[in-house]
């Protein structure tokens, strides 16, 4: 069974196209971002209050709500896990002023138990200070620079930099589009989603690097062939491995969306989004940035040589 | 079969073998994370600065004392990390910077303010190492007090790379409020003489003095005999401290109230002795985190190593405040930065759904690997069930944590293994258009795929590596799977799969170009 057989699609053709839509998407994203007064951090970020309460009995989000009384306001009530599970998830920002790290995680206890919603346990509780917010996100932008720094890097020693660029413009792509997309949806960002963000990186550049390992193995093999020309063949060589892979892996991520629970849905989505995007991006981000960079049409004879000593050694 | 390939099936089976025997029993050998087996982790900031003025308090008060030994009255003012000093007459100067010196150059600069003035700042290294130290003790006071807790398997460690920050994890842990009180109480006990109080109006309490807390005197909070509010004026030295406790236990007062009943080391008697026969008739303060507990009236002169602390105390009360008594005060206050707790049902809904989704992404794959590439999928198969298997073993050898973003990456360890597998057969595909035999199309494929699963394995192992950097807790188990998994899956889909490829092939004459992909 094959998908293609012998491909030959123009997709350089289509770079130009490929980009506007690409740039459309990140724009309108970043039309949303600024609108709603930034991303949307969720409290391992900014600092703030999340319990996650077991009901004994069937519950819905107003009555937890109401009986939230004046906190309600500043806080996001949503169902947690399936219906018949009677979980409730409530978020609130940091308390201005108040004694204790937890003193709002226990008047939201209080109020719940006072207001007449039933029976509960709390299952879930995370805390995070203002301090330990803002030391997450600085180590989130720092681990994800650095992470994108060596992997542009080595890119640059194994290929030549240009590709190297190449690659890291479409890992940006595939971040921005992905947060672009968490935006949308109404995930917040976690630590979990920075995780799924930074294993999008890695697999943005995967799906990367194996077109430009075929670009170079094609070089070598037709010396006076335009780089536009040999980008496009090793594309379409490529293919078939580029869906495939694809698709198996969004197969697996498809499983953790859809079994994974809810602690994981948003690590889930961002894969899924990340992988769309990587495999998007590698078709035609990737190669058109680096043919940009490479000056038209130019054969680079020198980079042919640099790549063939590299392979060997 | 050739030998070679007897020796690469025998190389597999004891990796396989290996790994198996790494990890089994299962439940002993693989630790659970706080997100599967629920309980509570706790960032903790201490307050150093706390450690640094009690380090300034206690330098100026011994200067002043062995200033006063020697017939020398000076002031002193102690602040964060520096204390001035005022009043030295002039005609003892020399003898002071004499005393100054052996007191104090170890640790602070002196700086002359002239007119008999000094300033004393504490130097940089000492500042750093008083800061450094805080940590550490309050460290090992949290170990103290959670193994007199009961908890299992707890973590305390230095946390962050800000220096003043502590992580505790208690797995399994039911009470919650009641460890994260005992974990942070100070516990810093003290008696101290009182000299005014009880009286419920602070400003009535410092008339005698002219409204003004006089130098050697505090006014501290606490309870009249009546239980009702009020203050004392106490001294400020402390008669006897904390730090000369043996051992406290709860027991009972003479009315059948819970009380804390304390042994006194030998330093700690003679001390007590020594204050309760020159006060006798009045009245010592015991004040715990600057609170007073009670102030019962000296009869005599104690020289006994047994004494109790009355107050109104529950049961809990008393065996929490016993519990911290023992294992010692904190050298630093303690502020909560970060609270997760996991109940233990929520941890195993996890495991449930970390195991469901890595088994339903395992069949999904699988039966579109058979589906594409016919016998080739169950190759696919095998390397991927192994790479899964080698890696467990792998974790269970380094005492890798299990998380639930670690079963993730178990998950994501299957769809790289189907990646590599891919780039492997779509190769071998092509190799064999070229009207080669099959075993030569193997070969030429294997040989040509391994640079790329190199250089694409590297990237991701630089994401991996950067993650595992940046990570806490739960991310660590996630980077810790991702690294693992890749470094596994070079060995399964390099190694493995083309082992099976060439036992297939062993079996076929020699130029065939039948290959089931």
């Amino acid at each position: 069974m094959r998908i293609f057989d012998n491909p030959n699609f123009d997709f350089i053709r289509w770079r130009w196209h490929a980009l506007a839509l690409s740039v459309l998407i990140i724009l309108a994203g970043l039309a949303t971002v600024v609108a709603r007064g930034g991303l949307p951090l969720g409290v391992d970020f900014t600092g703030g209050t999340v319990v996650v309460l077991q009901f004994n009995q069937p519950v819905n989000e107003d009555a937890v709500r109401n009986a939230l009384g004046s906190r309600a306001a500043d806080a996001v009530v949503q169902r947690f896990g399936a219906v018949e599970q009677n979980q409730m998830m409530i978020r609130l920002p940091l308390g201005a002023g108040e004694a204790s790290l937890d003193a709002v995680s226990t008047a939201v206890e209080q109020s719940l138990r006072a207001g007449g919603v039933g029976e509960f346990t709390v299952i879930n509780r995370d805390v995070v200070s203002a301090t330990i917010g803002s030391d997450l996100r600085g180590k989130a932008i720092w681990a994800t620079i650095t992470a994108i720094g060596g992997i542009l890097a080595y890119i640059a020693f194994r290929f030549r930099f240009s590709f190297a660029i190449g690659a890291v413009a479409a890992t940006f792509h595939d971040i921005l589009v992905t947060l672009v997309f968490l935006t949308w949806f109404g995930y917040d960002l976690s630590l979990n989603v920075v995780a799924a963000i930074l294993t999008i990186a890695g697999y943005s550049v995967n799906d990367t690097v194996v077109v430009f390992d075929r670009v170079r193995e094609t070089q070598r093999l037709a010396r006076k062939e335009g780089l536009e020309s040999v980008v496009n063949r090793a594309v379409n060589q490529t293919l078939s491995r580029t869906v495939i892979t694809a698709g198996t892996t969004l197969l697996a991520v498809i499983a953790l969306f859809l079994f994974g629970g809810d602690v994981l849905r948003g690590f889930a989505f961002t894969m899924i989004v990340g992988i769309i995007a990587g495999t998007y991006s590698t078709v035609f981000i990737a190669s058109a940035v680096a043919i940009l960079l490479s000056g038209r049409s130019a054969v680079a004879p020198a980079a042919q040589v640099d790549g063939r000593r590299r392979a060997k050694a | 079969m050739t030998n070679n390939l007897y020796i690469k099936l025998g190389a597999i089976a004891a990796v396989t073998a290996l790994a198996v025997l790494a990890f089994t029993p299962l439940s002993e050998k693989v630790s659970l994370g706080l997100d599967l087996k629920g309980g509570v982790h706790l960032v903790l900031g201490v307050q150093t600065d706390d450690a640094l003025r009690l380090e300034s308090e206690t330098t100026s008060e011994q200067l002043k004392q062995a200033a006063a030994d020697q017939g020398i009255t000076i002031t002193t003012a102690p602040a964060l990390t520096e204390f001035s000093v005022t009043g030295v007459p002039s005609d003892r100067d020399q003898q002071f910077r004499a005393l100054a010196d052996s007191a104090t150059s170890l640790s602070y600069d002196r700086t002359s303010g002239g007119n008999g003035s000094y300033t004393f700042t504490m130097r940089p290294n000492v500042v750093v190492q008083t800061r450094s130290e805080a940590v550490t003790q309050a460290i090992q006071t949290i170990e103290r007090r959670v193994n007199e807790l009961g908890v299992a398997e707890p973590n305390i460690a230095e946390y962050g790379n800000s220096g003043d920050q502590i992580m505790v994890q208690l797995p399994g842990l039911q009470d919650v409020a009641r460890a994260k009180q005992i974990i942070r109480s100070t516990a810093i006990l003290e008696w101290k003489l009182v000299e005014a109080g009880p009286l419920s109006d602070r400003a009535a309490l410092l008339q005698p003095h002219g409204g003004t807390v006089p130098a050697e005197m505090e006014v501290v909070p606490g309870v009249d005999d009546s239980g009702v509010p009020a203050f004392y004026l106490l001294r400020r030295i402390a008669a006897v401290t904390g730090r000369d406790l043996r051992n406290a236990r709860p027991t009972v007062d003479e009315y059948n109230t819970p009380a804390v009943s304390f042994t006194l080391n030998s330093e700690g008697v003679s001390k007590f002795s020594r204050a309760t026969a020159a006060s006798v008739g009045r009245q010592m303060a015991i004040v715990l985190d600057g609170r007073v507990q009670s102030a019962p009236v000296i009869e005599s002169a104690i020289t006994t190593a047994e004494a109790r602390i009355t107050g109104r105390f529950t049961q809990q009360e008393v065996r929490d405040l016993s519990l911290v008594l023992r294992s010692g005060a904190l050298p630093a206050s303690l502020t909560y930065l970060e609270e997760r707790e996991v109940g233990p049902s929520l941890g195993a809904d996890s495991i449930r759904a970390g195991v469901t989704s890595s088994i339903a992404g395992l069949a999904m794959v699988t039966m579109f690997m058979l589906l594409y590439y016919r016998l080739a999928g169950l190759n696919a198969f095998v390397s991927i069930v192994l790479n899964l298997v080698i890696l467990l073993g792998f974790m269970a050898y380094l005492g890798a944590v299990m998380t639930l973003p670690g079963i993730a990456g178990f998950v994501l360890t299957i769809a790289m293994g189907v990646d590599s597998n891919v780039l492997i057969f779509e190769r071998i595909r092509e190799e064999l258009t070229g009207s080669r035999s099959a075993k030569q199309a193997v070969t030429a494929a294997f040989n040509r795929v391994l640079i790329t699963i190199i250089d694409t394995h590297v990237c991701s192992l630089i994401a991996a590596a950067f993650l595992f950097q940046f990570g806490t807790g739960p991310i660590r188990g996630f980077a810790t799977t991702l690294f693992f998994g890749l470094v596994t899956n070079v060995f399964t889909a390099v190694f493995v799969s083309r082992t099976i490829f060439e036992l297939i092939l062993s079996r076929r004459p020699v130029g065939s170009a039948r290959l089931s992909i």
